[in-house]
């Protein structure tokens, strides 16, 4: 149970769905929601490889404090694009945005 | 050898983190995939304790769950009505991101368990990082310290409420 291939399947795991959200989903904010997954996942293993490799330092922890502060200004202009949307087409399916400018 | 207690807590994380995952991109009610979103992140912040990074854990908590799954399920609600079920996919895009997944799966999982099943086989011993030493790191000037990427992300952060506001007003 301490081996390191037990923490790195569960972020594989969970990177796949979100790769199979990302393909199948057609509502924008899933898509976004699948892309959170991807990113988490990321997360995870930087954490890990670090705690292992180099258990004193802590730079991969400070590489995912600043992923996950990117993380959060993505997901909040992601979501401001997406409201303007809604507001110009009246639904979110991202078969619908085939313009940038209406 | 670990204790019961930690084996039975990683158990519990793991298949959290693997069920909650899949539930999160197969449920077609888009207010319950953010819900399993919120506790596949829980899973995660457990998972940083777990691993001794107390401080981490706490900033994935508050950053989030308490932001990003909040934003999500406001935009939710203003974007979609709450009780809508997703249309069925056509089964050749649901087929092609599943074998797009599981290629990714079997690939990389492969190359995981064929070079790195029997290395680092054991924990190694860390204290817990006390808040000194991480405030030192992320604010110091010296070798290895962060302040430049601290000042970076800050401005990021403002161009974010800017670009916010001005993507986001009414016209």
């Amino acid at each position: 149970m301490g081996t390191i291939i037990w923490y790195l399947i569960p972020a594989l795991v969970m990177f796949c769905c979100g790769v199979y959200g990302f393909m199948t989903r057609r509502n924008m904010i899933a898509m976004l929601i699948s892309l959170e997954l991807m990113l988490n996942a990321v997360d995870i293993n930087f954490v890990v490889f670090n705690r292992y490799l180099y258990p004193g330092q802590l730079d991969g922890m400070m590489f995912t404090l600043f992923a996950i502060a990117i993380a959060a200004a993505e997901t909040a202009l992601a979501i401001a694009i997406i409201i303007n949307i809604y507001r110009s087409a009246k639904n979110i399916d991202v078969r619908d945005v085939t313009r940038m400018k209406f | 050898m670990e204790s019961v207690g930690s084996i039975i807590m990683y158990w519990i994380i793991a298949l959290s983190i693997v069920i909650f995952s899949v539930l999160t991109v197969t449920t077609r009610k888009i207010l319950r995939a953010a819900t399993y979103l919120l506790f596949t992140l829980f899973a995660t912040a457990a998972l940083y304790f777990k691993l001794d990074y107390e401080f981490l854990g706490a900033v994935q908590i508050a950053v989030y769950a308490g932001g990003i799954v909040v934003l999500f399920v406001f935009s939710i609600l203003l974007t979609t009505h709450p009780g809508d079920n997703s249309e069925k996919l056509a089964s050749r895009k649901r087929l092609l991101g599943f074998s797009a997944a599981l290629v990714t799966l079997v690939v990389t999982g492969y190359a995981l368990i064929s070079r790195c099943a029997n290395v680092f086989t054991r924990l190694p011993e860390m204290s817990t990082p006390d808040m000194s030493r991480i405030g030192e790191v992320l604010m110091g000037t010296g070798y290895g310290e962060l302040l430049l990427p601290f000042e970076a992300i800050s401005v990021l952060l403002l161009a974010c409420i800017i670009g916010g506001v001005v993507v986001a007003r009414k016209r």
